[in-house]
């Protein structure tokens, strides 16, 4: 048991470091260091270009998408040297969340599932950060049920071999800066739900695709409305077989809870310089034994997650794959930053109302407060996580089904509760 | 970087589990609950035998002369089986003091025989009720007398030799080696939430005692050996967690209601994760435990509290959800859900409260060691 460098690690370390302060983004390092949760804080220049410019550069020197093949713009590295130089590249780390769905979770799916000519065509320049995508998974009627998705995609009639699709997605992350999405849509509403999918994935300048932003509870619009009217997708842009789409998605979500889980940090060290700041009865609040009990119960969930990581980086190193185990992760990071938040709010008394940047402690447990709510539903929902965790881990009976051998145009959903009933 | 055990430890591991199976697992815990005996001493003897209560003694001192994480995955394992045996008094806490803070003699005159089980060690610290602090120690040292009232003392039933804080001549806190078979002593059996690891009360009239380590350093060490051991019986917890957690998981398997297993219901299945959870965090801390206090790095004593708080809770979590699973049958005596609630209540407490780590680690973590949280 130990966190040191091995000599090669070491080595590598010291390369990595060196070209990150040779070539970094420096001159935005103050404003990377002052954001707040959801938003980058980037305001001197485009934020995206930001985003690319760096990601670029990095590709161009070999450190774009580390741990993927280089035939597909990755560096061919071992996790460890994935961890290190995520560990080296620091504050500038979060220039790289534009990325995040498209490489942490598209391009996984891209790799595992397309032919090798459509992975050389499309994995490069997603590594580079030329090409932005998204995920078109969710839809108004179908969250964490999504294998109720509804949205269609029939063969066309003219022969070319092409699908036409139309329907609605929803919640889709960077839609509005995006290139590319992977789609998963309904090709057959005959057979049981789980059966009649099909994924693909789409150039989201295609005609008839329709982007439109949706203001989220925090007052910011990451997240889009996207709808499909006749567009038109080669044959070539198929996932999987045509009814496998249900497995295809399963590679894009177990790598979803990974990235989304992974090495979150839950804002304990802002509380804890918060509490030796704020005072409680003229004392600092870190004095005082109510709070002091509550930091303790923070430290111990914020130092477990870490070295939750830590274990599953040494098992990756040993080659083992990481399991649903991971979804620990999220489950724990979100609900605990929506209660520290609240705690931080109490601490800082009635200005625990002020929500400014230039505000007490840069209004950064407001921004923690109004964005961890989307943490616990994003990636799966907090309740879809324990399930998994008591069906996949601790191998408990799934939920009883009432959808399972019935055909999906014949399940009842929200809005068709009666039809179904009549038919 | 490398956050695992070895495969050596692996196999000591499975070797220990084998062996505590083997005697009977828990059965063993319900017999010593269920009569007079204060410990399985059959058990310990096996143990002394095996070599696991030497493991981390030098040989010169009649141990084994393995690491600490070697102790760590037998106490994980003795906490799986919640074994009736006093090896946190004897090993974690008295042979520690001693190789921390013990002359050459007093490591000679009583690590071999702690090591071969022959001798059992304990912890006298405890003055009564409340919150335990270096203010609140009155027992005291007179011309090489020791006079005073220790009592909780854990295994102070059966134990030969005690570590006794009490106040030097000059009224410094210092720690003693007292023989407990020897002259000035008496012990009276308390009744206790886990009698399978006894309790008593301590009264000294006058028995030899011997000063431990300097005068007046008597709290510093106590405070460094009691981190020490908190990590390894954090490992006794989290055995203790993760049994408790199979047990409940098992039955929500088998239990049927309404037509369907228990376990299919979302809320048994909620809490069967939440345990999950918070068994997983704590296995998390304890690695992180068992590596400071293996390479004896500066953070020890956080990663100590870290270990203990998170441990503490998560043994506590899953002994009162795996009765909450088991419904009425999870409140009889002849089921062993009460054996691991006893036991996650009475360790939680040992080495001082949850909430009395929960104020150490803040303080370790705004003097100086904040990194080490971030
Ligand atoms: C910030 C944000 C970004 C997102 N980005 C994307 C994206 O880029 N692409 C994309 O495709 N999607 C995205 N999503 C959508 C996200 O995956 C869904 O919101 C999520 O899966 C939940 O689905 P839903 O919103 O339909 O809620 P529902 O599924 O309707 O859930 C409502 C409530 O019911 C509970 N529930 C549902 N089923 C069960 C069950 N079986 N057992 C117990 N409880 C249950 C849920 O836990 C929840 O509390 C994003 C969401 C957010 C908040």
């Amino acid at each position: 048991m130990d966190f040191e460098d091995t000599p090669e690690e070491a080595a590598f370390r010291a390369e990595v470091r060196s070209w990150i302060d040779a070539n970094a983004p420096k001159h935005l390092e103050d404003q990377l260091k002052r954001a707040n949760f959801g938003d980058m804080g980037v305001t001197s220049e485009d934020p995206i270009q930001a985003c690319k410019s760096w990601q670029k550069k990095k590709a161009e020197a070999g450190w774009a998408c580390l741990h993927w093949p280089k035939e597909y713009g990755g560096g061919n590295r071992t996790p460890m040297e994935r961890v290190i130089w995520n560990q080296e590249e620091g504050i500038f780390r979060s220039l790289g969340g534009l990325f995040t769905i498209g490489q942490g979770m598209c391009g996984p799916t891209v790799m595992a599932w397309a032919d090798e000519e459509t992975k050389r065509r499309m994995l490069p320049p997603l590594a580079s950060g030329e090409e932005v995508w998204c995920q078109l998974f969710s839809e108004p009627a179908s969250g964490s049920d999504l294998a109720g998705l509804r949205t269609r995609a029939v063969k066309a009639d003219d022969g070319s071999g092409d699908w036409i699709v139309n329907g609605q997605k929803i919640w889709t992350s960077g839609a509005q800066n995006s290139d590319w999405g992977l789609l998963i849509a309904r090709t057959d509403p005959d057979v049981p739900k789980h059966k009649g999918l099909t994924m693909f994935f789409l150039s989201m300048k295609s005609p008839g695709v329709e982007v439109r932003p949706i203001k989220q509870a925090n007052g910011q619009s990451s997240f889009n409305e996207v709808y499909f009217t006749d567009v038109r997708i080669p044959d070539s842009q198929r996932l999987g077989a045509v009814g496998q789409g249900w497995e295809v998605s399963l590679t894009t979500l177990m790598n979803e809870r990974l990235s989304i889980g992974s090495g979150m940090s839950t804002g304990f060290p802002q509380l804890l310089s918060l509490c030796m700041d704020v005072e409680v009865d003229g004392k600092p609040a870190v004095q005082d034994s109510n709070v002091r009990s509550k930091l303790a119960q923070f430290a111990v969930r914020e130092m477990g997650l870490k070295y939750t990581g830590m274990r599953a980086i040494t098992a990756l190193s040993k080659g083992e794959t990481p399991g649903p185990e991971n979804s620990i992760g999220k489950l724990v990071a979100g609900a605990t930053m929506q209660d520290l938040a609240m705690f931080a709010l109490d601490l800082q008394g009635q200005s625990g109302v002020i929500w400014e940047k230039d505000g007490p402690h840069d209004g950064r447990f407001q921004a923690i407060l109004m964005r961890s709510p989307a943490t616990r539903i994003e990636g799966g929902s907090d309740e879809i996580l324990r399930n998994i965790i008591g069906e996949r881990v601790l191998g408990l009976p799934g939920d009883i089904r009432v959808d399972k051998d019935v055909a999906f145009k014949d399940i009842p959903t929200s809005g068709r509760k009666k039809a179904a009933a009549a038919a | 970087m490398n956050l695992d055990f070895s495969d050596e430890q692996k196999a000591l591991k499975e070797q220990v589990r084998r062996f505590l199976e083997d005697r009977g697992g828990v059965a063993q815990m319900r017999a010593v609950l269920t009569s007079d005996a204060s410990y399985d001493k059959d058990l310990y003897k096996g143990l002394a035998e095996l070599g696991v209560l030497g493991a981390a003694i030098p040989e010169e001192f009649g141990g084994v002369g393995l690491s600490h994480l070697d102790l760590c995955v037998v106490a994980e394992e003795l906490g799986r089986v919640i074994a009736p045996v006093p090896v946190a008094s004897s090993i974690y806490l008295a042979a520690e003091f001693l190789l921390q803070a013990g002359s050459q003699a007093q490591k000679e005159a009583w690590l071999p025989k702690l090591a071969a089980g022959e001798a059992i060690g304990a912890f006298a610290l405890n003055e009564g009720e409340g919150r335990m602090g270096p203010e609140k120690i009155k027992a005291s040292v007179s011309g090489g007398k020791l006079t005073g009232t220790k009592s909780p003392v854990a295994d102070g039933d059966c134990a030969d030799v005690a570590i006794v804080a009490a106040r030097s001549e000059s009224g410094a806190v210092s720690l003693y080696v007292v023989d407990l078979n020897g002259p000035g002593v008496e012990r009276r059996t308390l009744n206790s939430i886990d009698p399978s690891r006894g309790q008593a009360v301590l009264t000294f009239s006058g028995a030899p005692a011997e000063l431990l380590g300097g005068e007046g350093d008597g709290w510093h060490i106590a405070t460094q050996v009691m981190d020490r051991a908190a990590i390894l019986m954090a490992y006794e917890q989290l055995g203790g967690a993760d049994r408790a957690l199979e047990m409940a998981r098992d039955y929500a398997l088998e239990r049927m209601a309404f037509g369907r297993p228990i376990g299919s219901f979302q809320a048994i299945k909620h809490m069967l994760a939440d345990m999950y959870v918070s068994a997983t965090l704590a296995r998390s801390n304890c690695y992180y435990g068992a590596w400071a206090l293996a390479s004896g790095a500066s953070e020890l004593p956080v990663a100590a509290a870290t270990a203990r708080v998170s441990a503490s809770q998560a043994f506590q979590h899953c002994a009162k959800n795996n009765i909450q699973v088991h419904g009425g049958m999870g409140f009889t005596f002849e089921y062993d859900c009460h054996l691991f609630y006893r036991r996650a209540n009475a360790l939680a407490l040992a080495l001082g409260s949850v909430s009395t780590w929960e104020d150490m680690l803040v303080d370790r973590m705004t003097t100086g060691n904040v990194a080490a949280a971030a």
